[in-house]
């Protein structure tokens, strides 16, 4: 059974009903890595706020968004939170605003375990201890005692990890988790969180603006563009033999490396028409002449 | 002759008791029609080493010269020259753009800086240069009259692109032009500062952490690391045959489409 | 619900000033006549809001009162704006020794209450409104001093002055063309609580004696003169007045701030 399900999502808001996801629908089977790539405003932020039940009062829901077999999208408040922060957890972009600054951050993560288990003081700072160290961070018994602005952006991003892992999640919902981290910080980040992913097997929604990102740590990925998902298939597949012209400017501006020096870099537009949504056939776009990508070692 | 020359350059930021150096020693030469890319984390000290080439912030030791002649903030010549000749573009169109000015002012603004009177080659006609660089950068007309709220992050980024042409500078300073843009939106901007600066015949100086932004952009590339200037060289070079474990380190963070 | 608070900030402040319109042209009363034989009438026909002590029709003293109230509250807060907001303005963009100077000069300042000040001024120059305005006025250039420098700095910090700075545009270019209208809104609200801060603390000095003598008609002179057992009603109608009128600019200030905002145009 697939641990996440979302069938004919859409989600609008405010009194004009302005539609930010289109009739969505996707699956994320246990222990799966799905990518979800699009531009910004494409809605694949409001996609992940609706799954983790954060949508702002405006927000208007149609569709179904199933977890485990249970409909989250009439869920009660309160029998949210027992879900949340326990089977589906998340990682936000920016780790400084998702850490509270006035609180240590081992009791932080000490407070999701107690929300959610009947375990004792003593073992809960253990645990506490053990998982920090497990994400990597040095002398994790000094820096359970630490506040959020002790540590460095890669630490607290670190303990994010952490705490969305700590109670052995079957869902983590990573939305761009690495791009306020430097580039160095960011590849440590990266490499963590996929071995922390495997190690307690939990699925994955990944959000991100960056292909080279989503490659390295996905199966699976999903395009949104202006609230609908374009393509989805098998990571490779979609990345080097794209089917939507979408995609195909996606990859192709992605890949400033292939590029020679100093050419003109190809342009989503050189593929896909942003006014004609659905109508652009691949094999026409795809053969344009300056679209050809050659290599540059 | 050379544009910037930095010799043994060090600020230091803070007090007597607790002083931080973003700058250590930094020896560098930058000339004509030469596009450098300074790449480095955060807290390396990449822009401490652009506002010393815009002239906001002065060295602590060593020397700076601007076309070969010393440059001292607090000489009103030299100044007059740097300030008429040089142009900055920041990493975030949303911080750089004035709230409450219309695009036709922001962009209209470096012209009516008192410093470049004494130039010959200012363009006169305030609005019909404004509608010539709005063009050179790929907007309406129509634009002048709004304000930046109104644009999207790539076409704000335009607008601050046409406000440092606007004065026909000699030098282009930019701070992580495309780092808070889409991927998508990227292409667009890096290709319009390519075709720019070609055309211009401008020296680009441009601080990211993005290698494959300078591989494609630059022809010359500086690593900072802890304010030290760790490896310098032609962008081809340093690519393929880094001589630091730090470059190639940064080398290897990007990520790929193709693992 | 914002809307909601904005429209009674409107209807309350507009009481006030078409309060004072009105009594430039036309009173029921001579609000300064006193009538021995009408004293202490209770609502009703001729006084509306019945008489005083004197026999003044207190409907009349409302009216009229509204002027003083409104005169107050625009020389304090202009006073205090125009010396406060460019000193802070300096401050903030970046004169140290300046800034530390006026710093602690404001700390001084803040730390003498308007009560204090306007007793000395009344001792020096006469009680009357307009020391006790002046007075308000001077005690209220730390807030707005601090005000100014607080949303300058976060000015100062955007991208935008840097491209002005390395432009070559002048400092106090900057200070006009960016530094002003971009704090303007903060200014506004803050503006608009210090007018009904104003309004309270003149009602507060007239209630003391500190302010308006007798003949001039003003609230808190009202409220001096209300005789608790004879007409306790005489107490309550200038303490609604003084309370509609801080309610009302306290709002209207929210509102100013978000209609002074280019951006939330499009939200409206």
């Amino acid at each position: 059974m697939s641990v996440l399900r979302v069938r004919d999502l859409t989600v609008s808001f405010g009194r004009r009903h302005l539609v930010a996801v289109d009739q969505v629908s996707l699956d994320i089977e246990p222990g799966q890595r799905l990518g979800l790539v699009g531009a910004s405003g494409s809605g694949k932020t409001v996609l992940a706020s609706t799954i983790i039940g954060l949508l702002p009062d405006n927000a208007h829901v149609d569709g179904s968004v199933t977890f485990d077999g249970q409909e989250l999208t009439t869920l009660p408040d309160r029998e949210f939170s027992a879900i949340r922060g326990k089977d589906l957890t998340m990682v936000f972009q920016e780790p400084m605003t998702a850490l509270d600054p006035t609180m240590r951050v081992g009791r932080q993560a000490a407070e999701l375990v107690a929300l959610h288990s009947e375990s004792s003081q003593g073992t809960t700072r253990q645990l506490v201890v053990d998982v920090f160290d497990r994400v990597g961070l040095d002398q994790a018994s000094r820096i359970v005692d630490a506040y959020p602005h002790e540590l460095s952006g890669g630490q607290r991003q670190r303990v994010i990890i952490a705490m969305a892992l700590i109670n052995r999640p079957s869902l983590v919902i990573c939305d761009e988790p690495t791009t306020a981290l430097d580039a160095t910080v960011q590849a440590k980040v990266l490499r963590l969180l996929d071995e922390e992913l495997a190690s307690v097997d939990a699925a994955c929604l990944f959000i991100s603006h960056d292909l080279g990102l989503v490659a390295s740590l996905c199966s699976d990925v999903a395009v949104i563009h202006a609230g609908r998902i374009v393509e989805r298939g098998r990571t490779e597949q979609v990345f080097h033999h794209p089917s939507h012209p979408y995609t195909a400017g996606l990859v192709a501006t992605a890949s400033i490396d292939k590029v020679r020096p100093g050419e003109r870099l190809p342009v989503i537009e050189d593929f896909f028409d942003p006014s004609t949504v659905d109508s652009a056939p691949p094999s026409e776009s795809t053969n344009r002449p300056h679209r050809r990508i050659r290599r540059s070692r | 002759m050379s544009v910037f020359g930095l010799n043994d350059v060090s600020v230091r930021f803070g007090g007597r008791r607790r002083s931080v150096e973003a700058l250590r020693g930094v020896d560098l030469v930058i000339e004509e029609h030469e596009r450098w890319g300074i790449v480095g984390e955060s807290g390396s000290g990449k822009t401490t080493l652009l506002k010393l080439l815009a002239g906001l912030e002065a060295p602590t030791s060593g020397s700076l010269t601007f076309f070969d002649a010393a440059l001292d903030l607090r000489r009103r010549e030299t100044m007059a020259k740097l300030r008429s000749s040089v142009q900055m573009v920041f990493q975030d169109p949303r911080g750089s753009l004035d709230p409450r000015m219309t695009i036709a002012d922001i962009v209209a603004e470096p012209l009516r800086s008192p410093l470049l009177r004494g130039r010959g080659d200012v363009p006169r006609d305030r609005a019909a240069r404004v509608d010539e660089v709005l063009e050179a950068v790929g907007l309406d007309r129509s634009a002048k009259s709004l304000y930046p709220h109104e644009f999207s992050g790539g076409q704000r980024q335009r607008i601050a692109l046409a406000r440092a042409l606007a004065p026909r500078p000699k030098i282009l300073l930019a701070d992580e032009p495309v780092s808070a843009l889409d991927v998508s939106v990227r292409a667009h901007v890096l290709n319009l500062v390519n075709d720019l600066v070609d055309s211009m015949g401008l020296t680009l100086v441009m601080v990211t952490h993005d290698l494959a932004v300078v591989r494609h952009t630059c022809d010359h590339v500086g690593v900072l690391r802890h304010g030290q200037l760790v490896e310098v060289g032609a962008t081809g070079e340093v690519m393929d045959h880094p001589r630091q474990a730090y470059t190639k380190e940064l080398i290897n963070a990007v990520a790929r489409l193709d693992v | 619900m914002k809307k909601l608070t904005v429209i009674i900030g409107l209807v309350c402040s507009g009481l006030v000033v078409v309060a004072a319109l009105v009594s430039l042209v036309w009173t029921p009363f001579d609000p300064r006549k006193v009538d021995g034989p009408a004293r202490f009438a209770p609502p009703g026909w001729p006084h509306v809001l019945g008489t005083d002590a004197f026999g003044i029709d207190t409907a009349s003293r409302l009216l009229v009162g509204a002027q003083t109230t409104l005169l107050v509250g625009v020389v304090a807060v202009a006073l205090a704006a125009v010396i406060g907001v460019p000193l802070g303005v300096f401050v903030g963009m970046g004169h140290r020794i300046a800034g530390e100077v006026v710093a602690r000069a404001s700390d001084i300042l803040f730390a003498l209450p308007a009560l204090l000040l306007a007793i000395l001024l009344a001792a020096a120059l006469g009680a009357s409104v307009t020391t006790a305005a002046v007075a308000i006025g001077i005690a209220t250039i730390p807030v707005f001093q601090r005000m100014a420098r607080a949303a300058t700095l976060t000015v100062m910090s955007q991208d935008y002055i840097l491209a002005a700075q390395v432009s070559g545009i002048p400092g106090g270019v900057i200070a006009i063309r960016h530094v002003l209208p971009n704090i303007t809104p903060v200014l506004g609200v803050q503006a608009a609580a210090s007018f009904s801060m104003a309004i309270l603390a003149e009602a507060g000095l007239s209630y003391l004696g500190l302010s308006a003598p007798q003949s001039t008609p003003t609230w808190g002179r009202m409220l001096h003169d209300a005789n608790l057992y004879a007409a306790p009603i005489q107490a309550v109608i200038p303490g609604v007045a003084i309370a509609v009128a801080v309610l009302g600019f306290n709002l209207l200030g929210d509102g100013v701030r978000d209609y002074l905002d280019p951006r939330m145009k499009e939200l409206r």
